[in-house]
């Protein structure tokens, strides 16, 4: 798979480098966070590949990294029974990725607990709403510098 | 339900409510038109689900559905507690199958940590979570009739589902909150006469689950008010991500057991129930399926179940036994060491998933070689298979959306987390 995989991308996207890792017997491929939305098409979209299903979108907060975000989309070919994880780092400074909710409806609420809970946001999404927090709540709790008992009156009281 | 004012629904839910017609207000609705709150304290919507409807006479046009009334920060809290601190939480995520979510994270900690139980405690979680899908199931359907108005199904359900809950309290101590893994194996062995009660169990269910069905599939209402409702066909089931018996209730016939199979269920045979019709009556034709297809996989796991031991033997990582605590210096030092700075696996991130009775169940864990993980994510099943609920509802009445949840049987705790 790893190497149809490799074939593939090298074929569509030839000036861009993609890193391929392997662990736990499990395909990691990290890119470039402006080609999320045509690897996504190809590899769904492809017959040989078929990665119809996408199981999880969800990001890493690394605290003190120049790129301080990962978002990671957990995607699964039924056709051959394949998992693989795509990689997409996201600075802080400019925490906006494209989203991929047209590619998969599934991506929809996904994307939407991210930006919840960790203030990304995504580009052209149908309805980037929060997903758990109240509307009116300013912080991203899964953000390391959110602490673990919250912040007293961060969460207004129902008005009546 | 009640009919709403503007103060009470936030101007992004109505936006999302009225999509293209934004220029409606809530007060001025079209005259037949009218937004309706249900939940999420409603008996129909399984726990503290909210839905916004809209409204044209009885016939539901928009529904957005409002998640996070339970969300209690369970990946906020496992950034902060050693890996085998979680075990418990896994108990409140989907509550009515404690013992499947136990089994879900140990196996997902265990790839991280390098380790593989003993093949009995590999058994006897297989057993475990197929009694725990027996549970969830037998609810769901008699949650699903009462629903339509059939309250038998239901009182025989939980009576069966009584006599599973009462084989939990005798192997894991506790009918509910189980917490019955352990990071490298089970808490504790399950003795034979168990095993013999469990098949007697079976026994008279076959014939206790023959009494239900002749009671649903012969009752013209229960049959009526679910057949042709909330369908959903095969490629948008796939694409809003459904998984599980929802998903086979659409005929993709995908059971995780089978596509990446986990513990021994390679070994066990199996038939994997699968519907064309895509409507609500068919995702309850497959549970009732899957009820007879655990029954006979718990068959054959207490036939070929191994003897031997229940907990692995390896020190920095696995919690040593009682006995040897309280004689030996190395285990106390290793019991120490992982009770106050845990199991500390290598760096790297791993996601596992497992077929839960509702769907697919992923932990996705990165660690830094840390006791704690530095970050954890729960992929639930109930959370996907909600999202359909928008698209299911549409078109149809609003009596029947409470019929479509209760055939996609969410489950809050672990939708909210």
């Amino acid at each position: 798979m790893k190497e149809v995989l490799e074939e593939k991308l090298k074929k569509e996207f030839s000036e861009s480098s993609f890193e391929f890792t392997e662990q736990f017997g499990e395909l990691t491929i990290k890119f470039d966070k402006s080609l999320i939305v045509p690897v996504c098409k190809l590899l769904k979209q492809d017959e040989a590949l078929a990665f119809i299903l996408c199981e999880d979108i969800t990001a890493v907060d690394w605290a003190t990294r120049t790129n301080r975000f990962t978002v990671v989309y957990h995607i699964f070919s039924m056709k051959h029974s394949f998992r693989l994880c795509l990689k997409a780092d996201v600075d802080n400074a400019d925490n906006k990725i494209d989203s991929v909710s047209f590619i998969w409806k599934a991506a929809n609420w996904p994307e939407r607990e991210v930006f919840d809970m960790y203030g990304i946001s995504f580009n052209n999404h149908p309805d980037l709403r929060r997903m758990y927090m109240p509307e009116d709540f300013e912080h991203h709790p899964l953000r390391k510098e959110f602490p673990l008992m919250g912040i007293p009156g961060s969460v207004s009281l129902p008005k009546k | 339900m009640q009919k709403l004012t503007k103060d009470d629904v936030h101007p992004k839910i109505v936006q999302a409510l009225l999509g293209a017609d934004s220029h409606i207000t809530l007060e001025d609705a079209l005259e037949n038109e009218m937004i309706l709150n249900m939940g999420p304290q409603h008996p129909a919507t399984h726990g503290v689900l909210r839905l916004l409807l809209r409204l044209d006479g009885e016939t539901v046009i928009a529904c957005v559905p409002e998640l996070g009334y339970l969300h209690r920060g369970y990946e906020k809290m496992a950034e902060n507690m050693s890996y085998m601190e979680f075990i418990p939480h896994t108990d409140r995520l989907d509550y009515i199958s404690p013992p499947a979510n136990n089994v879900a994270y140990a196996l997902a900690v265990e790839k991280l940590a390098g380790i593989t139980a003993p093949p009995r405690a590999q058994y006897i979680r297989m057993l475990l979570a197929e009694l725990a899908r027996m549970c969830s199931h037998l609810v769901s359907i008699g949650a699903l009739a009462m629903d339509v108005g059939a309250l038998t199904v239901f009182l025989w359900g939980l009576r069966e589902r009584e006599k599973i809950l009462d084989f939990f309290d005798v192997i894991c101590g506790a009918r509910f909150t189980t917490s019955y893994t352990r990071i490298g194996g089970v808490a504790s062995d399950v003795t034979s006469g168990t095993l013999k009660k469990i098949i007697e169990f079976l026994d008279q269910f076959e014939e206790k689950l023959d009494e239900m069905e002749r009671l649903l599939n012969g009752n013209r209402i229960f049959i009526e008010r679910l057949e042709g409702v909330g369908i959903i066909s095969k490629d948008d089931a796939i694409d809003l991500g459904f998984t599980g018996p929802n998903l086979r209730g659409s005929g993709v016939e995908f059971d995780l057991r089978r596509a990446t199979p986990y513990l021994f269920y390679n070994e066990m045979d199996f038939t994997i129930p699968v519907y064309t019709e895509g409507d609500s009556l068919a995702r309850y034709f497959v549970r009732a399926d899957e009820l007879r297809e655990s029954s006979k996989i718990i068959r054959q796991v207490i036939d070929k179940m191994p003897n031997g031991e229940v907990m692995l033997n390896s020190p920095k990582k696995v919690l040593p036994r009682k006995t040897e605590i309280y004689t030996k210096m190395e285990e106390l030092i290793h019991d120490f060491m992982i009770v106050n700075f845990g199991i500390n696996p290598p760096a790297g991130e791993v996601y596992s998933a497992v077929e839960n009775p509702k769907g697919e169940l992923g932990f996705y864990i990165v660690s830094k070689g840390e006791g704690h993980p530095w970050k954890m994510k729960i992929r639930s099943p109930s959370f996907a298979n909600l999202q359909a609920v928008p698209h299911l509802v549409k078109g149809y009445m609003i009596s029947d959306v409470v019929a479509i949840v209760g055939s996609i049987d969410p489950i809050m705790g672990e939708a909210d987390k």
